[in-house]
């Protein structure tokens, strides 16, 4: 028998003597990082400490280290996968990302990892990465420089501009940029001259973004994931974070523990966050608001509201106590398909045992309904007082590392950074910030003629989602509400298999003049249409690990990357292309004006501080790059429960800061840890419902009759707060009349003179680039935006009050005579035909034909439309094929086997998909369900040979979206693939 | 002596799949070599469970029990590791493992069997600590550098744990107490024979 040698070296730990130390401290109230940490050293430790004696004495410092890590050096990102926002240490040796190591300090995760966090380093070893720039050559692609490149693309751009206008090049940016890259972007499609500027929120959360702020100010997640540990009553709806968010999972299972919470799982499909749930509910899609209401009518009926917090914080609770009466059991039961002892026993939980969160995700926004899902979730927890409280709130789950980030900054269709909108005084602020003329920016857009005659500058008009750029490409030019169609893309970091209707999206890149790819891996958009010959560039783009900056996590934490290894290949980062386009357009030196340029690379901390002295409206303010950078390197002196610091230099700050961080850094505002929390002063992170629809409206009796009813808060107020009832938000002429404008300082009054010389008293608190007037109200323990009330009447939404509508296609066609979808309308400048759609649907029987329900979710491997994780050997190997998931009875009907292959066919264009049947009873009888990662397959072609050589990913299959069909949110254009039809055949 | 233990909290394992990848990031390990796997019971059905799974490291080995050229060899710290100098992957240990631990790579054209590899612990072979040789052959060396096997420092839920047997029963009894519900370690009550009241 072989045995291992005696003499072994030391661990770090142990040998400073703390093994007797460490032992003792194991017998009590340790947490898991400390359990880790000593268990590791009891282990190596003993049996270091026996070779003390015998063995070769090393230094502390000089443990063993392995040949790869010798003379490591460690850095901090954030992991790319998901919204939680882990972050990753990457250990590196000259200049090579060599291994992994657990960031035990982050109060975010505490070490964890899900299988694309812990596996994430390989997306810089880069095996499947482009490497170079390349464009298509009659069919071919060919090796260029970057030179060529930018060269090329540059004038490509500006001979369709000059042809078709400003808005006929579209700029489909990232939630993968860095907060800086992604407010670059947008201040470009500015530059540029265009609206058509978008990114993956409008897929995810979209609807999320609309539905929360206009109920209660800012669209955002409310609490925070570790938060969740103070719940008492979890309920995750339209979520599976055990696949797409599994650090998450974390707070919520040691919570659920902790706490003996309830953990209710409402979903059509049994998924593995079902498996650890207390209660699962099992809904037909697309039903969300028909189920909240029959929660809502056993509340209402038993009188478990919350009446105090109704009557001082939410307007209009008393229409939707009109519309919940619509909503008894049977009917309930019959639209939804959940029993109501069930939905009773799971509405007392959420209305009695308190605090409740309400956890949601795509399985709620991806819908024709989605803003009023949302919409209905936030009812649910404002009529059950389950809002600005721990462990309380809109717990929403964001899909990419930065999309929070990037929505906050504007890569969005209908507004300038910071939810500023498009308004001419919100471009009138960020041309004082920009310090370019407002005039400059009138002139670079395209001026569009209405069939009325009515002339309008598209500064001024939403731009074209990006779930319908194809449309924007194929349809009548007549029908597009722009100079022309959409003739060019410049897909920064965006999959193209992530948005319903592939089959039009194919016509769609076959039609384009140019196509540009920045991406780190070709994606989907160079294998699609390989009908398209030239005009086709790839650009190889820097991942998020080889770029420095900052990031957003869902909980609006912001967490200051570094850098982990330089752009391998040809690579550059996002912000560098940015700069090359820019100069090779002429605008480059206005573009960067008070942001220096090192070597064509743009200085990321001087694009945050210019994010600072615009960020007013959000408190993206007093997050300079010194107090993120900080906040990095000292992670261990934050509490993981309360995210507070509580020693070292950030002492009394949130993790993060996350927004609204009010006021300039020097301000210190600590973060606003939880939105709306009247339990703290201001100046400590507390607020109030923001006051964003006015201060009062008019509404008529039924007898006719009109009075004016306040929309600001009724008796309440945060913490501290000198004015103790509802304000309204704050300008210099409100300060005046409080009598505090004497608080502020000279230079502080001289910014706000300067920014509206003619009427300085209506600068706002939003507008006052001095960050005066914030100062003042915080002082005086106020929210700088008011003190309003909730709406639970949304009025000025197509839905003002939420109604159930039947998806577009929709398995119970009966309903939709009562349930219709809403009528034709034109939206972000084109129609929206769904109720044609619908009732076309209907009359043809489509239901017949396709009589599953196709739903569609994440793999816990793979993420978004999948390229990169697909890229990555590691994940790849753990899920190999595309598959639908098909109850056993469906299955029995159709003679289909598990693991047999299957065609699914869709519900337009007779499209089709040939994948894997997995037979399972997690999903009920007449569903299916599809993961959307996959692509690269197209209506059962392989298209492995479109990618250029070594560049496409390890794994290829169906897209679901090959068979998803048409469906639009009105509010936002969110796309509808979590309720469509299909049929399933054996192949 | 510690004797070195994993443990699975199946009421915390979620089936991310990070241990998988954890340990085939840290020791690069090739593709179709899976020294650790997520098992799933009742998969889509109420009761469904996961468990992390790898060598078990056993007290009384039958991997080594039945190995025709004893290549394994237990470490001071319990941890079961093997020679891969010595072994001439026959596969009996595959026989003979009832966690289905012992993994071979294809090697040949006639999908012959290459030398076993399995987890370590992250303990590395019979090479001298941190070397280049051992590394290639076994991974890296975690122990020996004053840490844990990778899979358990990043699990996601914490549900997959690793280090001093005594330590981890202590911890997970701790856990199990403050939930007030059964043991969800998969084979706790083989392993420990003990009973936690629920």
């Amino acid at each position: 028998m072989l045995i291992k040698k005696t003499h072994r070296a030391r661990s770090e730990t142990a040998s400073r003597g703390s093994v007797a130390e460490a032992l003792a401290g194991q017998a009590t109230g340790l947490d898991r990082r400390t359990f880790l940490r000593r268990s590791g050293l009891a282990g190596g430790g003993l049996a270091a400490l026996s070779a003390l004696q015998v063995g070769s004495v090393r230094k502390a410092e000089a443990a063993v280290v392995g040949p790869l890590t010798a003379g490591a050096v460690s850095k901090k990102n954030i992991c790319t996968h998901c919204s939680v926002g882990c972050t990753v240490i990457g250990e590196v040796v000259n200049g090579v990302w060599v291994g992994q190591e657990p960031g035990w300090d982050s109060p975010i995760n505490r070490g964890s990892h899900c299988a694309k966090g812990a596996a994430t380093r390989e997306l810089v070893h880069g095996d499947r990465r482009l490497r170079y720039p390349m464009k298509l050559v009659d069919g071919q692609w060919t090796r260029i420089s970057w030179d060529v490149a930018i060269n090329e693309i540059g004038d490509k751009i500006n001979q369709i501009r000059g042809k078709s206008g400003a808005d006929s090049v579209y700029w489909l940016g990232s939630a993968k940029f860095t907060n800086e890259g992604a407010y670059l972007f947008r201040k470009f499609g500015a530059f540029w001259g265009t609206n058509n500027i978008d990114h993956q929120a409008r897929i995810c959360h979209s609807t999320t973004v609309a539905g929360v702020a206009n109920t209660w100010g800012y669209g955002a997640m409310t609490n925070s994931y570790t938060d969740i540990r103070n719940s008492k009553t979890i309920v995750i709806m339209g979520g599976n974070p055990a696949e797409a968010h599994p650090v998450s999972l974390q707070h919520v299972l040691e919570g659920k523990e902790l706490q003996r919470a309830n953990m209710v799982v409402i979903d059509p499909r049994m998924t593995r966050t079902a498996a650890h749930a207390t209660e699962y509910v099992r809904i037909r899609s697309g039903t969300d608001i028909a189920v909240i209401w029959g929660m809502l009518w056993h509340v209402f009926k038993n009188g478990w509201e919350d009446k105090q917090f109704i009557e001082q914080r939410v307007y209009g609770m008393d229409d939707i106590r009109k519309e919940v009466e619509k909503y008894p059991p049977d009917v309930v039961e019959q639209v939804t398909g959940v029993p109501g002892a069930q939905l009773e026993r799971v509405a007392k939980m959420f209305a009695t045992q308190k605090p409740s969160t309400l956890i949601w995700c795509m399985g709620a926004t991806q819908h024709t309904v989605g803003t009023a899902n949302v919409r209905a979730f936030c009812i649910a927890l404002l009529a059950t007082g389950n809002v600005g409280a721990p462990g309380t709130g809109a717990n929403i789950f964001r899909g990419h590392t930065n999309v929070q980030g990037a929505t906050d900054l504007g890569l969005d269709v209908v507004t300038l950074p910071l939810y500023y909108g498009l308004v001419e005084g919100a471009w009138r602020h960020w041309s004082r910030v920009w310090e370019v003329p407002y005039e400059w920016f009138v002139d670079r857009f395209d001026k569009n003629t209405a069939a009325d005659g009515k002339v309008t500058n598209t500064m001024n008009t939403p731009g074209i989602p990006s779930t319908r750029w194809f449309d924007a490409t194929l349809y009548d030019k007549k029908d597009v509400s722009q100079k022309d169609n959409i003739k060019a893309m410049m897909v920064f970091g965006h999959c193209g298999n992530t948005v319903t209707r592939m089959p039009d999206a194919q016509k769609g890149i076959e039609a384009l003049e140019l196509l540009v790819v920045a991406d780190p891996h070709p994606t989907t958009w160079a294998a699609l249409a390989p009908a398209r010959k030239n005009n086709t560039y790839l650009l190889p783009i820097a991942t998020s690990y080889e770029t420095d900056g900052s990031r957003t996590s869902s909980n609006r934490a912001i967490q200051w990357g570094e850098r982990i290894v330089k752009p391998i290949f040809e690579s550059k980062d996002d912000n560098e292309v940015m700069y090359l386009l820019a100069k090779k357009l002429g605008f480059a030196d206005t573009l960067f004006k008070n942001i220096k340029v090192e070597n064509n690379v743009p200085v990321v901390e001087d694009i945050l501080r210019e994010i600072n002295r615009g960020g007013w409206s959000t408190g993206y303010c007093g997050q300079s790059p010194e107090r993120l950078k900080s906040h990095m390197v000292n992670q261990k002196d934050f509490d993981m429960l309360t995210q507070k610091a509580t020693t070292g230099p950030n002492k009394g700050d949130y993790y993060g800061l996350p927004w609204p961080c009010w006021g300039t850094p020097e301000f210190k505002h600590p973060g606003t840890p939880l939105l709306y929390n009247t339990n703290l002063s201001v100046k400590e992170g507390g607020g109030t419902f923001r006051p964003r629809f006015g201060v009062e409206r008019e509404e008529t009796l039924p007898d006719g009759t009109k009075r004016k009813v306040s929309l600001l808060g009724n008796g309440y107020y945060s913490k501290d707060s000198e004015i103790k009832d509802g304000y309204p938000e704050f300008t210099l002429g409100v300060l005046k009349k409080l009598g505090w404008d004497k608080d502020l300082t000279e230079a502080e009054l001289a910014v706000i003179q300067k920014v509206n010389a003619a009427n300085p008293d209506a600068v706002s608190w939003a507008l006052d680039l001095s960050g005066g007037i914030q100062r003042v109200a915080i002082e005086h323990g106020c929210v700088p935006y008011g003190n309003g009330k909730a709406r639970a009447n949304a009025f000025g939404l197509p839905d003002a009050i939420p109604t159930h509508r039947e998806p577009i296609y929709t398995p119970r066609p009966e309903l939709v005579a009562k349930y219709p979808t809403l009528p034709n309308a034109r939206q972000f400048r084109m129609p929206n035909i769904g109720f044609d759609v619908q009732k076309a649907a209907v009359d043809k029987g489509i239901a017949k034909q396709f009589p599953l329900i196709l739903t569609s979710g994440r793999l816990v491997e793979y993420e978004g439309g999948g390229e990169e994780t697909r890229s990555n050997k590691w994940l790849a190997e753990l899920q190999q094929d595309m598959f639908i998931e098909i109850n056993p009875s469906d299955a029995a009907e159709r003679g289909i086997k598990d693991g047999a292959w299957v065609w699914v066919t869709g519900a337009e264009h007779s499209s089709k998909a040939r994948m894997k049947a997995l037979v399972t009873e997690r999903v009920g009888k007449g569903v299916t369900w599809c993961p959307f990662h996959f692509a690269g397959w197209f209506q059962g072609v392989d298209q492995r040979g479109n990618y250029p050589k070594g560049a496409d990913p390890v794994v290829l299959g169906e897209s679901v979206n090959g068979i998803t069909t048409y469906g639009f949110d009105p509010v936002t254009g969110m796309q509808e693939p979590k309720a469509t039809l299909c049929q399933v055949r054996a192949a | 002596m510690a004797r070195m233990k994993f443990l699975c909290d199946a009421d915390r394992c979620i089936e991310c799949n990070a241990c998988v990848t954890a340990c085939k990031n840290e020791h690069e390990v090739p593709w179709g070599i899976n020294r650790r796997r997520v098992v799933t019971i009742n998969d889509g059905k109420p009761g469904e469970r996961s468990v992390s799974m790898a060598c078990m490291h056993c007290t009384d080995a039958p991997c080594a029990a039945v190995c025709p050229v004893n290549c394994f060899y237990t470490t001071a710290d319990a941890v079961v590791l093997h020679s891969k100098d010595l072994c001439i992957g026959c596969g009996y240990c595959f026989y003979a493992c009832p966690f289905g631990a012992p993994q071979y790579p294809k090697v040949g054209n006639f999908g012959s069997r290459g030398k076993m590899d399995k987890c370590t612990f992250c303990a590395g072979g019979p090479e001298a600590d941190g070397s280049k040789a051992e590394y290639e052959k076994y991974g890296a060396n975690r122990l020996a550098e004053g840490k844990l096997p990778l899979c358990a420092e990043m699990c996601s839920t914490k549900s997959l744990l690793a280090g001093d047997g005594e330590i981890i029963a202590q911890i997970y009894k701790e856990r199990v107490t403050k939930r007030g519900y059964g043991s969800g370690a998969w084979g706790w009550k083989t392993a420990y024979r003990e009973s936690i009241d629920t």
